[in-house]
């Protein structure tokens, strides 16, 4: 069973980051690289894609006459993805256990930052016999 | 063929495919180590598939993989030994006796039957057992397996080395289990081929069929397996279960791609080959003692085939053999369908009386089929209300992305044409 692991934060959880000191920085550059070599050793990799600040984020919908209509000023308290991994595991607590683990990964002074975690099933099992 | 003799492709591929778990029988019990042996076979395939379209097939394929396989091993032990000398000059590592050329054997049945239990063996994960029983004595490269499971290769790469690693470990001989053990670890092998044939008949969703395609490799296997253990009705019993589903596979989707229950497949789109394969394979077995999971499970499925209408489905013998299975397996899974049976023959009020008594199961009570199948009976029902809200909650359940949309066309159907 596929699931994808969210990690998501506020404007401001990305500036503060913006802000870490080095050292902190390099520490969690480091977890991040081990915990997605972690992953592919154990077999239940699928993908990872760490993405671009939320600055220049926009919003795009389809105007009337189907050309984008572009919003890019959000509110204080919206969340932006910040990354996302794929596994593929046997069942939810193994896909909970992992994301636990890199909630756990190191902030600011080496403290774990205990980032939220969104944990969602990816739509790819086989869907059941419908014997009737 | 293609013209001037030469083998096609696909034929090499089939001849490889087939010989795969023979050479590495014989050179894993030769060198006694299945790890690299399994690496050594697979590279003596890749040098085949390259060499043979180009050269023609060997006169005698099994002995020239074996040959090459046996090489790539004592290369590799020559230079681990190499590398143990320069580590440690005092060590003298006596070259193990490799020099003759590899004797050409018969085709080890047996050889193949022990690859299977060890692949299958249950220390491993199902994911691991799977990857490596495809890899092993199914013949597909890592590539093709990763494909199959939309995982990156290297995944799929780990996966193999961990299991083999865990073979390892575990000390687990290359020979058949003793006769005590023999009857569980068939139960181990069996069960991985299910899996394998789930994956592939579940998720295709066209008509194309493709060379990976996991659910004919589970057929392919269960072939082998069946003809290894004439005496196992079970291992007769699944290969009819894989024959007697794989039969409606084309009927199962329509054309866009969207599930087809069974009830309303197109019946003329199933494969009566199979389903005559499947009913003989049973005809055969049944008769002979022990009735197992699997047997009747194909049983269940041989009375659908062979129904020329969905009206015609004999309900009550279907019951019956739900009846005989819940008493054998405690599988919650077993109990819906059990619990739809009863419906059929004696109304949905029944079924949902069934259904009710389930719910003290932490296994089921919150699962997506449970809803499913309590919508369908509550449909039987008339209460198409409380069907409706029962459809969509089991859609927001499924992991499976066809099954939402026919969960959710379902709900939708009955909550607009309500005249």
């Amino acid at each position: 069973m596929k699931y994808i692991l969210m990690m998501n934060a506020k404007k401001a959880d990305f500036d503060a980051y913006a802000k870490w000191p080095k050292e902190d920085l390099k520490r969690n550059v480091m977890f991040m690289r081990a915990f997605s070599k972690e992953l592919k050793d154990q077999g239940v990799f699928v993908a990872t894609e760490g993405l671009a600040f939320p600055d220049q984020a926009k919003i795009v919908r389809a105007g009337k006459d189907g050309a984008p209509v572009t919003d890019g000023v959000f509110p204080e308290s919206k969340e932006f993805l910040a990354g996302y991994w794929i596994v593929d595991v046997e069942n939810e607590q193994q896909a909970c256990a992992i994301a636990a683990r890199v909630s756990a990964g190191p902030g600011p002074g080496g403290v774990a930052g205990n980032m939220p975690i969104e944990v969602r099933q990816v739509m790819s099992t086989a869907p059941e016999e419908w014997t009737r | 063929m293609t013209e001037g003799g030469q083998p096609g492709g696909a034929a090499i591929e089939d001849v490889l495919r087939e010989l795969t778990p023979q050479v590495l029988g014989i050179v894993a019990r030769r060198f006694r180590d299945f790890a690299a042996a399994e690496d050594a076979v697979q590279e003596a395939l890749i040098a085949a598939a390259t060499q043979w379209p180009r050269d023609g097939l060997p006169e005698n394929p099994r002995a020239w993989l074996t040959r090459v396989a046996s090489r790539r091993m004592t290369d590799q032990i020559r230079s681990e030994s190499a590398r143990r000398r320069r580590e440690n000059d005092a060590v003298q590592e006596a070259p193990r006796s490799t020099e003759s050329a590899p004797a050409e054997t018969a085709p080890e049945e047996d050889d193949t039957l022990v690859l299977v239990f060890m692949c299958c063996h249950p220390a491993l994960t199902p994911a691991s057992a799977i990857a490596l029983t495809l890899r092993a004595v199914g013949g597909l490269t890592t590539a093709e397996i990763a494909h199959a499971f939309l995982v990156p290769e290297a995944t799929m790469a780990q996966r193999i080395s961990r299991a083999k690693e865990s073979i390892k470990n575990s000390g687990v001989p290359f020979q058949l289990p003793s006769a005590e053990e023999r009857a569980q670890r068939l139960r181990s092998v069996l069960h991985v081929l299910y899996l394998i044939f789930n994956e592939g008949y579940t998720s295709s969703t066209g008509t194309q069929l493709q060379r990976t395609d996991l659910s004919h490799e589970a057929i392919r296997l269960a072939r082998i397996v069946q003809r290894l253990q004439p005496g196992d009705a079970e291992a007769a019993g699944l290969l009819a279960l894989l024959l007697l589903t794989d039969a409606r596979r084309l009927a199962r989707t329509d054309d866009h791609g969207e599930l087809v229950p069974l009830m309303q497949q197109e019946r003329s789109l199933w494969n009566r080959v199979q389903i005559e394969e499947g009913v003989a394979l049973l005809s055969e077995t049944l008769p002979k003692g022990t009735v197992g999971p699997y047997q009747l499970q194909a049983a269940i499925a041989a009375v659908h085939d062979e129904a020329a209408s969905a009206a015609e489905t004999d309900w009550p013998q279907i019951l019956a053999l739900y009846e005989l299975l819940k008493r054998m397996s405690d599988n919650p899974m077993v109990a819906l369908n059990h619990a739809i049976a009863a419906a059929m023959v004696h109304g949905a009020v029944k079924g949902l009386e069934l259904l009710d008594a389930l719910r003290a199961d932490a296994r089921v009570a919150s699962h997506h089929r449970m809803e499913a199948v309590r919508a369908h009976l509550l449909e039987l029902a008339g209460e198409r209300d409380s069907a409706a809200k029962c459809y969509r909650a089991a859609a927001g359940k499924t992991g499976s992305l066809p099954e939402r949309n026919y969960l959710m066309a379902q709900a939708a159907r009955l909550s607009s044409d309500n005249a």
